[in-house]
């Protein structure tokens, strides 16, 4: 059954545009929570009403953030199971399970420490309302921690089996889901860049009052950019290198996504890293004949340290991937493309067949019949079990369904790299000037508020990579996004993507309102006056 | 524990009548939850599988993966 390809089309555009929308709130939330705690620590320990009234401004506006990004994952979870269907009962519990976890958590962690970090001041003792403060970041992290949990195991499944009885994964190992390598790796990236957000944010928004206010709102501007520039550059040094970690695994768990990533058609050994270039638009697959760049620059040795921590380790390109031939890390052979639709179109008939026969089986009276019956159950279990880690590629009808977008992963990673580290050089010179009082030049102040779209089109990258570089799979190689969806009309799911982009676009442009006019009333300074 | 929990109670009652800026937020809150909820849910969003037994979701999907085997690997 061949399904309309803008089905699936128009259904990845929905889930990624409301995951996009939904990435605009997450990290200011994890941002500046950090920021505010650190603050009303400060005001703890030092007694000064300045850091109280700094603290409770910067919560403001986190509290505005959290009201606007209330919901937008809710969506997802709806996108599930209506748009994914055969994708959420495939999962079984192990999707349920984080997800359940993380929405019990955030609503009773949040209802209950927020509440105390908004309604406690002068009812609750000092040190109370700052553990509620430090525990409503806290309690926003463990409930990332479990939908990344959730994403991670797309990215690399394990610690499950699967039923041909039920055509579900059932949960055989917790810890190996909750804290497999790429999920403990993801949560820290994920988290951690967070903080890059929420610290660019407040040095924005305080170079913005050092620009329009001046002298009124400098105390209160430098001390924040301070507080911002310390915990922005901590985080940056600490994002490189979870960021190279993460990319290890993905050399590791998925290769073909590196290969788009790098436009890395014909691997070897002695890799170079693609530090800049422009793809030629030419290039479609391995051995089409056309050069893969029109011009870039390599970082000799670089690919391969990266990816096996061996300057002159062998990374395999698309080529290798698709044809197979090459020894893999664990010494064994790697399959083609060719073997692996084989064994995976053998998994789902045989996935096929055993339900048939487990049918047949309940009404089965005679004992012979019984027997064989038996017998080919255990026939089907057997050829489920040998190649269940290939299932996914018997959805595959042609090899090059398994290239993701190489520009979209390509360019958007390079987006990522080099904001990445212009924002290590941003914290570097705003903690310098601010420390040594020299935060005055307009143009530095300019450039803080230009960075803060910067910062959101830097981590919305890394997403676009972690998710449109897993391409074509819904779960890595167990199931493709074209198996993954629900048999829906894509006229449906057009109307609900443009309903969506409707009411995001109002809601969202009502909110920004609401924010800016809190930033424009700006912070309660009074008595620093 | 009954003095704590009315406690608790009050705590959250003088909190939301306390609110100033918070007022439009919770607003903006609540006209959310009822559009995702009431109308993107209900109308737009209903759960595909909803209305069949486990063993009939089972049946389902089983159906439909083997289904999806596409044409090209088919022949092979």
């Amino acid at each position: 059954m061949e399904l309309d390809l803008n089905l699936i089309d128009w259904s990845r555009a929905q889930f990624a545009m409301t995951a996009i929308y939904h990435w605009l709130f997450v990290p200011l939330t994890l941002g500046l929570s950090l920021i505010m705690a650190i603050m009303e620590t400060v005001y703890y320990r030092t007694g000064d009403e300045f850091w109280k009234r700094t603290a409770k401004f910067w919560m403001k506006l986190f509290g505005i953030n959290f009201a606007i990004g209330v919901a937008t994952g809710i969506i997802l979870e709806f996108e599930f199971g209506t748009n994914w269907s055969n994708y959420s009962w495939f999962v079984g519990d192990i999707f349920g399970a984080p997800l359940a976890i993380e929405g019990i958590l955030a609503f009773f962690m949040e209802a209950t420490f927020v509440a105390v970090m908004f309604f406690g001041w002068n009812k609750v003792g000092k040190k109370f309302h700052l553990a509620s403060t430090w525990l409503t970041g806290i309690g926003a992290a463990i409930s990332a921690w479990w939908i990344l949990v959730a994403n991670s195991w797309m990215q690399y499944p394990v610690g499950m089996e699967f039923n041909p009885e039920t055509v579900r994964n059932e949960m055989t190992d917790f810890f190996a889901v909750a804290f497999s390598p790429v999920a403990v790796t993801k949560f820290f990236h994920a988290v951690i860049s967070s903080w890059i957000v929420g610290s660019v944010f407040a040095i924005a928004v305080a170079s913005w009052y050092l620009l329009r206010k001046g002298e009124s709102h400098k105390k209160f501007a430098l001390s924040s950019i301070k507080v911002a520039s310390v915990v922005g550059l901590a985080a940056s040094l600490i994002t490189l290198f979870t960021g190279d970690k993460s990319a290890y695994h993905v050399a590791q768990y998925q290769p073909m996504k590196l290969a788009a990533i790098e436009g890395l058609y014909e691997g070897g050994e002695s890799v170079g890293l693609v530090g800049m270039g422009i793809l030629n638009p030419d290039k479609q697959w391995y051995d089409d004949g056309e050069e893969e760049f029109l011009v870039d620059f390599k970082i000799p040795y670089g690919l391969s340290y990266l990816a096996t921590r061996d300057a002159n380790g062998y990374v395999p390109g698309v080529k290798e991937l698709i044809e197979g031939g090459y020894t893999l890390a664990d010494g064994g052979m790697a399959l083609s493309v060719d073997e692996k639709m084989a064994r995976g179109k053998a998994a789902v008939e045989a996935m096929g067949a055993y339900r048939e026969t487990s049918k047949a089986l309940k009404t089965a009276s005679d004992s012979i019949e019984v027997a064989l019956l038996k017998n080919d159950l255990a026939i089907y279990d057997e050829v489920i079990d040998e190649n269940m880690e290939y299932f996914g590629y018997g959805y595959i009808g042609d090899p090059k369904e398994l290239l993701p977008n190489v520009p979209l992963n390509f360019y958007a990673f390079r987006v990522m790299v080099i904001l990445g580290a212009y924002f290590i050089l941003f914290f570097i010179v705003s903690s310098v000037l601010s420390f040594k009082g020299r935060y005055r030049q307009k143009w530095l102040q300019w450039i803080a508020i230009i960075s803060l779209p910067l910062v959101y089109l830097c981590s919305q990258a890394g997403w676009i990579v972690a998710e449109a570089g897993r391409q074509p799979w819904a779960i890595q190689d167990l199931m493709p996004v074209g198996a993954a969806v629900s048999n829906l009309p894509a006229s449906s799911v057009q109307v609900t993507f443009f309903l969506f982009l409707a009411l995001f676009t109002i809601l969202l442009v009502a909110e920004i309102g609401i924010m800016l006019k809190a930033i424009k009333k700006g912070p309660d300074l009074e008595q620093d006056r | 524990m009954g003095g704590t929990l009315a406690k608790i109670w009050r705590f959250y009652i003088d909190g939301f009548k306390n609110m100033t800026w918070g007022r439009q937020l919770w607003v903006v809150i609540l006209v959310k939850l009822f559009i995702m909820f009431a109308i993107l849910k209900v109308f737009f969003f209903p759960d595909f599988l909803r209305g069949k037994t486990d063993e009939e979701k089972s049946d389902f999907v089983s159906t439909e993966l083997v289904r999806r085997i596409p044409p090209e690997n088919e022949n092979k």
